[in-house]
């Protein structure tokens, strides 16, 4: 599919307005191996496609128990309609899920605010303050009137935004931090910075994830535990945190030499210059990278099911394990997969306008 | 003219590696001063300038501005920043701010000086640098020597008592170096302090009122401009002018 649709998008409209035979000239089949590639992908549609169809439609049931389900043979969407809550907001109470889904829409109205260039500046703080707070504060509860939920019973798509949300921020300013260590003169701070960004580069998150959850409590005096959501959180921060710094280091790298040097001219110190003139620039120039890894971190929010924490991909699986209805894999998988890909689908095009936006409004 | 020395550099010596960037520089530069070094490429004329603020770091010899030691102690070399203006050949402006945000920044940060009145001071100077129109603007919708002006003015902000100047007009198409070179003659014409890296020789001869010229390295020969154009002692120097002057 995404083969025919690059094709789409690179062939420019030569003649346009010339007739559907043209244009499938001009599109599908301007060279030898563009004919064949569309023909490769015709014939791989019209052998998927009426099964698919007639799976998800025809024989599907929409209604009714696992039973009949199996008896229409098709796909149960009546699975959906009886584990959707559950699937989204995991083992929340039943009669609170109303503050999870504020939650969400409190996550996703930051993000979409976030992402309107005009509010970039001292404003995001405010926004996020408000956004996150209020989220927050809905799933917690405790306040106000409001039952306390603890961070056991949270799961769900919830969980899987907040954990890449608040793990991408808080993980931000070490990554920078780290950054500007790995560049430094300082040869102590570099030392330093390299070692931490290459060994945690080096290892698999959900190695991470176990430290921070088996061994994080080790360290700590007898008595005190952390939170479970924390644990995890603290993993995925000090995760991408690495991350961040090499994209952060690629922006800095970027700068040209003449900006630290004008800036040293005029008398400013280390801090100064990286705050008002380095990072300013070269923070603009990754923004689409950073989108990218921040997908990248939504995603792999799911492993946090290793410490028992039952993200999005988890309570989907939960659900499966009911008897009453085992086996709907395909459902249960492709529903989460949908929520998938509509976050992370919104934000690659989101990364892609902003590299033609900035790419346009540099000033150089 | 005092004679009291604003800039010393005593047997300032700067390898890069193996390579001897800077030999024996001894310069003393009084007060008001204006001094234009010259020299073939690579002659080290930019790496001396940029000892004096400490772009470079010198590794043998002194240099003393206005009684302040350049060594490693951070606090001398800050506050020999502060009052020692810098043009580079490539403007060097702050891409993401505008004019106005460029010429105040160094003042609000550096000074401490309220926005008001860095911003008052600030359309001050772009206007004695004539473009006082153009102060809302990016760099980047400005010509080269518009851009160049605006450097003039970002480091004359800080009210430095010295200014260095490093090939201001090299990067510039010829209809602007003309404009550039105004401003830094009404600039001498004030009685700054200025030390000129430069191939404009016309500036040297009608500004300067010592030329130096360096040769890998070193520096070869000092003299009043009409003395060094007219009488080189130095064949070096004959052969340098011979070059420059000879089209």
């Amino acid at each position: 599919m995404s083969v025919t649709e690059t094709t789409q998008e690179r062939a420019a409209p030569i003649r346009p307005n010339q007739g559907p035979v043209a244009w499938a000239r001009a599109n599908l089949f301007s060279t030898w191996y563009n004919a064949l590639l569309t023909l490769l992908i015709a014939y791989v549609l019209v052998r998927a496609v009426p099964g698919i169809i007639d799976w998800a439609l025809v024989k599907a049931n929409w209604t009714g128990d696992a039973a009949a389900c199996r008896e229409a043979g098709g796909a149960c969407w009546a699975f959906l309609a009886e584990k959707w809550r559950f699937i989204l907001f995991g083992t929340f109470p039943d009669d609170q899920h109303w503050r999870p889904t504020l939650a969400i829409l409190s996550m996703i109205g930051t993000l979409v605010i976030s992402a309107d260039r005009r509010f970039w500046g001292r404003a995001l703080i405010y926004i996020w303050t408000v956004g996150i707070g209020f989220s927050a504060l809905m799933m917690f509860g405790g306040v106000l009137g409001l039952d306390y939920v603890p961070t056991e019973l949270w799961g769900g798509l919830p969980l899987t935004l907040a954990l890449s949300i608040v793990g991408l921020v808080a993980s931000f300013p070490l990554g920078v931090l780290l950054a500007l260590g790995r560049t430094s003169d300082l040869p102590v701070m570099r030392g330093l910075s390299v070692v931490y960004i290459e060994l945690v580069r080096g290892v698999p998150l959900i190695s991470i994830l176990f430290m921070a959850s088996v061994m994080l409590p080790l360290f700590l005096p007898a008595g005190v535990s952390i939170d479970k959501v924390l644990r995890a959180l603290i993993g995925i921060c000090l995760f991408s945190a690495a991350y961040v710094a090499e994209v952060v280091r690629a922006g800095l790298q970027a700068i040209p030499k003449g900006q630290v040097e004008a800036a040293k001219a005029l008398g400013l110190g280390y801090w100064q210059r990286q705050r008002l003139i380095i990072l300013p620039q070269a923070l603009s120039l990754v923004i689409p990278p950073l989108v990218n890894s921040f997908i990248a971190s939504f995603k792999d929010t799911s492993l946090v099911i290793v410490i028992g924490l039952l993200d999005l991909l988890s309570t989907a699986k939960a659900a499966l394990t009911d008897p009453a209805w085992r086996g709907f894999y395909k459902e249960a998988y492709l529903f989460v997969g949908v929520i998938y890909l509509l976050f992370c689908y919104a934000l690659s095009r989101y990364s892609r306008y902003l590299e033609t936006v900035l790419g346009q409004g540099r000033r150089r | 003219m005092t004679t009291e020395a604003i800039i010393e550099l005593r047997g300032v010596n700067k390898w890069y590696g193996a390579f001897h960037v800077l030999r024996d520089v001894n310069l003393s530069v009084a007060k008001g001063e204006r001094i234009v070094i010259c020299g073939p490429s690579g002659s080290g004329k930019s790496t001396t300038i940029r000892c004096i603020n400490r772009l470079e770091e010198h590794q043998a010899g002194d240099i003393i501005v206005k009684g302040v030691p350049l060594d490693d102690d951070v606090r001398h070399v800050e506050s020999i920043r502060r009052d020692v203006g810098m043009v580079f050949q490539q403007f060097n402006l702050f891409p993401h701010l505008t004019v106005l945000e460029n010429c105040v920044l160094a003042p609000m940060w550096v000074k401490k000086m309220p926005r008001a009145e860095a911003e008052a001071k600030a359309r001050q100077l772009l206007e004695r640098v004539r473009i006082p129109d153009q102060a809302l603007k990016y760099p980047g919708q400005l010509s080269g020597g518009q851009q160049q002006r605006v450097a003039i003015a970002r480091a004359l902000c800080m009210d430095p008592s010295i200014m260095l100047f490093d090939e201001p007009t090299s990067a510039l198409d010829p209809e602007m170096v003309k404009e550039v070179l105004d401003v830094m003659s009404d600039l001498a014409a004030s009685g700054m302090t200025m030390l000129v890296v430069t191939h404009e020789m016309g500036f040297a001869r009608r500004m300067a009122d010592r030329v130096v010229f360096m040769d890998k390295g070193e520096i070869v020969e000092v003299a009043p401009p009409d003395q060094f154009f007219d009488t080189p002692q130095s064949d070096r120097t004959k052969a340098f002018l011979g070059q420059v002057l000879s089209h």
